[in-house]
């Protein structure tokens, strides 16, 4: 690799009028900001989601609370959860995959920057016409709502006879055009990834957070198509006379149910794989280490992403499967734990031997690894098809979610965040608030879902608006409701930080953390078009080998 | 030490709320108000808590183990302030600890999916003995209708059922229906959930143990109001359940002193939607009234049968139950007092 690539300055940008600064911005095609875009978005219905989700948890507080009405609690977790995996969580790991991909490849922008823009776009509109809903739900018959079937929208609930009106169709419709724009973006990763890598950047020497998102968007492309299917099926019944899941007209419920969790199940793979690939990158440069077992990393990645195809109806345990269907998916879902425990193996030994600096990405880091861990072991609680039958649509269901997205994927977020916002903005994330949010949001989050595992157990459904006092669910409640509103304050912290950081953060420079990928070896922010002499690579941490010209990593590989 | 603070509190945290978890199941051990899974009354419930608890053992046996790899190493490989800004040793990886941890956890897993196989199917596939009662439960929005098609029985919301000795094994075979949406029939002390899917009919069963009242309630998101489909199951000795039977066989009684209030039933739309055996009320929208008095709730157990609730219930569902698909009926005063009158004499 050339050394004269690191030491370009980003070139000069002379202040503009706002209205320029703005059309710039919607106008763009740069990876990075569209990245950005992304990111400001997911953030945006990341406030809105939350707050539903403190909605729900004060009507639970107590027995019988009268906090808002059960069709209002209804949309709220319908909201909540569409809200949260399609307009958050995936347009966050989009934002990351589309703003990092490029620069640790060493290309200068996407495969196709026009296709990139018209995706976020899709994403982004797709997320205000769910919103719109609460204006223009109900169509004739009110003054609108939003949709209040479910996120998961379980036929015949989303049929016309029981969902009138136009609020389900909102959502139908909000789904069908951010899943085209998830469509494009996963084309798009693919795309870049194989055909753009710079020199020397052979698909074994790629970082593994650009191997994990190129199974992720691989996913992406197998695990939405069924779910656009669906949905335009569902229109189809609703609006063209078709029986695909109209039961009354002898349609099917339970295809329904597999369509929705073709897509559903590699979901939480798609979301969790990027996550995976945070953890790749951040926990070697905290621990002064390589990656332990690189290629067994790349082979469980992958692994995962096949086996995930064929676990999708252990979400579906308790709708009378035959004995063999429920053994057959035990045995899929927990082998899907071998690969996932290398991992987890893999990660502790990155930092075996090593000197673990305890910067807030690496504290949020191990917060993953922990959380993680106590995920995938309810997980195989629950892929025990008997144990499923008590456990599944209660609150420890709820619980194991929650702790794989929150304790998992947005643990793993703010790693990313606090390690790459220095990238993107070219200031640091104050540590100080960065620990008060860390210590604050653990805190919260054990108090919630730690909490929220046992009413479960003690036979407390899901999706109740309401529940009847003397079954031991009432203090168990108001203890999740008190972590939910300190996750709150944290998540007010970290927005702080965010804010008040791009204006006073200290300067970044080029390479805060002493990192070994190619996006720190370009300006911070990097310049448009990336990288001013395309670099060349001889190893998996060109950077190291740029550090240590003595005991370079292209001598062992 | 932060971090190791941070592990210290998380384990306090852990054992904590696993004394939380005894504390919870104890006070409900023995009443009716228990819906904890791991107070088993009959045979699936029982195979699924012993697999849970060896599920418990075994996934908390791993957990410890990592857990304990993971605070090793973060502890140990702590950076420090002596390391002088020094590199580590860069180490690659290791074949044989990568195979290591691969096998392990296999050999894990074959051993879990065993386990379980086995219990999936002694209940799954257990035949159905001569002496089992059949019964039909049948999910409406937001209720439950029972259906006894061998002893001519029709009741709702809650289930009446012998309680099975293994002397005379009398176990209870449901057969799982729905009129609308998806329900899902949950009595967490008796069996695991089953879903009561619309064209896909399921089949479950359960064997008491015990006698004794055991609640539950619909677990599958089935509309508005989802959390008030409650449901009773009530495990009957031999002889109560026979007694239960003869008179729930039996026409509705005839009481001179209500006929104002049957009237008043019979000229609404009351009668479109209820039976009331043996006379012209036929609906069959909402539950079969001809007994109601024998049922401690109405409402699918949203409130107990008592003459107040009858009348606010009668007055205006959605009181007690918004969302519920029973209209309010804007009877005047004296029709209203006519027709709970009329309700109170069905036993």
């Amino acid at each position: 690799m050339s050394s004269n690539a690191i030491t370009i300055p980003g070139a000069q940008i002379e202040a503009r009028p706002w209205v320029d600064e703005l059309h710039l911005w919607l106008t763009t095609v740069d990876h990075k900001r569209l990245g950005i875009l992304y990111i400001l978005s997911a953030l945006l219905f990341l406030l809105i989601g939350g707050v539903e989700a403190l909605i729900i948890r004060i009507q639970l507080m107590h027995s019988h609370n009268n906090f808002v009405s059960p069709e209002v609690f209804n949309r709220m977790f319908t909201m909540h959860g569409t809200t949260m995996i399609f307009f958050v969580a995936m347009p966050v790991l989009f934002g990351f995959a589309n703003y990092l991909a490029p620069l640790m490849i060493g290309a200068r922008d996407m495969a196709f920057p026009r296709l990139n823009a018209f995706s976020f776009w899709l994403s982004f509109l797709g997320g205000l016409l769910l919103y719109f809903s609460f204006l223009g739900g109900s169509g004739l018959y009110g003054a609108g709502s939003a949709p209040d079937v479910g996120w998961w929208s379980y036929a015949p609930l989303g049929a016309r006879a029981f969902s009138p009106g136009h609020s389900s169709d909102y959502w139908t419709l909000a789904l069908l055009v951010s899943g085209f724009g998830s469509i494009g973006t996963a084309i798009n990763i693919i795309a870049t990834i194989l055909c753009l890598r710079c020199p020397g950047m052979k698909i074994n020497r790629m970082p593994l957070l650009v191997w994990m998102n190129l199974v992720m968007a691989g996913m992406v492309l197998l695990a939405i198509t069924p779910l656009s299917a669906a949905q335009i099926m569902l229109l189809i019944d609703r609006y063209l006379g078709g029986h695909f899941f109209d039961t009354q007209a002898g349609g099917s419920a339970v295809l329904w149910m597999h369509f929705f969790w073709i897509f559903g199940h590699p979901e939480v793979y798609v979301l969790i794989i990027p996550c995976f690939a945070f953890m790749s990158e951040i926990i070697p440069v905290f621990s002064r280490k390589p990656i332990f077992g690189y290629p067994v990393m790349v082979a469980a990645t992958v692994c995962i992403g096949f086996v995930s195809m064929s676990v999708w109806a252990h979400h579906m345990f308790t709708i009378g499967m035959n004995s063999y269907a429920n053994s057959f998916f035990t045995l899929t879902t927990m082998a899907v734990g071998v690969p996932t425990g290398i991992k987890i193996f893999n990660w502790i030994g990155t930092m075996w031997g090593g000197r673990i600096q305890f910067k807030t990405p690496m504290l949020f880091s191990i917060g993953f690894l922990f959380q993680f861990l106590i995920a995938g072991l309810t997980g195989i609680m629950m892929a025990a098809s008997p144990f499923d039958w008590q456990l599944s649509l209660s609150y420890f269901v709820v619980a194991h979610f929650h702790y794989v997205i929150v304790g998992g994927i947005l643990f793993a977020l703010f790693a990313a965040f606090y390690y790459w916002y220095p990238k993107m903005t070219g200031r640091m994330l104050s540590e100080r608030l960065g620990k008060c949010h860390f210590w604050l949001f653990l805190i919260g989050f054990h108090l919630t879902f730690d909490v929220m595992h046992i009413p479960g157990v003690l036979g407390m459904p899901r999706r109740i608006y309401t529940y009847e006092p003397g079954r031991g669910w009432d203090t168990l409640n108001l203890i999740v409701t008190i972590g939910a509103f300190i996750q709150a304050l944290a998540i007010l912290v970290f927005l702080a930080n965010l804010v008040i950081s791009y204006f006073k953060g200290a300067q970044a420079g080029n390479d805060p953390w002493d990192a070994w990928t190619l996006e720190w070896s370009i300006g911070s922010p990097p310049p448009v078009y990336n990288f001013a002499t395309v670099p060349t690579v001889a190893s998996r941490r060109p950077l190291w080998d740029l550090k240590h010209p003595e005991d370079p990593d292209s001598h062992y590989e | 030490m932060k971090s190791s603070l941070c592990y210290s509190w998380r384990i306090a945290l852990l054992i904590f709320w696993s004394a939380r978890l005894l504390w919870a199941v104890e006070p409900g051990g023995s009443t009716a108000q228990n819906t904890s899974i791991f107070s088993p009354a009959s045979t699936p419930a029982k195979s699924i808590a012993d697999l849970s608890v060896f599920v418990l053992v075994v996934t908390g046996i791993i957990f410890l183990a990592v857990f304990a790899l993971l605070l090793y190493s973060v502890v140990r490989f702590r950076g420090r302030a002596m390391d002088g800004g020094r590199e580590p040793a860069q180490v690659y990886g290791s074949m044989q600890i990568e195979l290591a941890w691969t096998i392990i956890p296999t050999l894990i897993v074959v051993v879990l999916f065993l386990a379980t196989a086995r219990v999936i199917h002694a209940i799954q596939d257990a035949p159905e003995p001569a002496g089992a009662l059949d019964v039909i439960a049948i999910g409406h929005q937001f209720w439950w209708e029972f259906r006894y098609p061998k002893l001519g029985i029709v009741t709702a919301n809650e289930l009446h059922i012998p309680v099975s000795v293994s002397a005379h094994p009398t176990p209870t075979f449901l057969q799982l229906l729905s009129v609308d949406t998806d329900h899902s029939f949950w009595v967490p002390q008796l069996a695991g959930k089953t879903d009561l899917i619309p064209n896909h009919p399921n089949r479950m069963w359960m064997d008491p143990q015990r006698t004794g009242v055991f609640l539950g309630q619909c677990a599958q998101y089935c509309g508005t109001q989802h959390a008030k489909m409650l449901l009773r199951v009530s495990v009957d000795g031999p002889e109560d359940f026979a007694s239960w039977v003869h008179a729930q066989q039996k026409l509705a009684v005839e009481d001179a002193a209500a006929i104002a209030g049957r009237r008043v039933f019979e000229r609404n739309a009351c009668m479109n939607c209820h039976v009331v055996a043996g006379t012209r009320a036929d609906g069959r929208f909402g539950p079969d009234l001809t007994h109601l008095m024998s049922r401690a709730t109405i409402a699918a157990g949203a409130a107990e049968n008592t003459h107040k609730n009858l009348r606010l219930w009668i007055q205006d569902p959605s009181v007690i139950k918004p969302g519920s698909l029973m209209p309010a009926m804007k009877l005047s005063d004296a029709d209203l007092d006519a027709v709970v009158s009329y309700m109170e004499t069905l036993r």
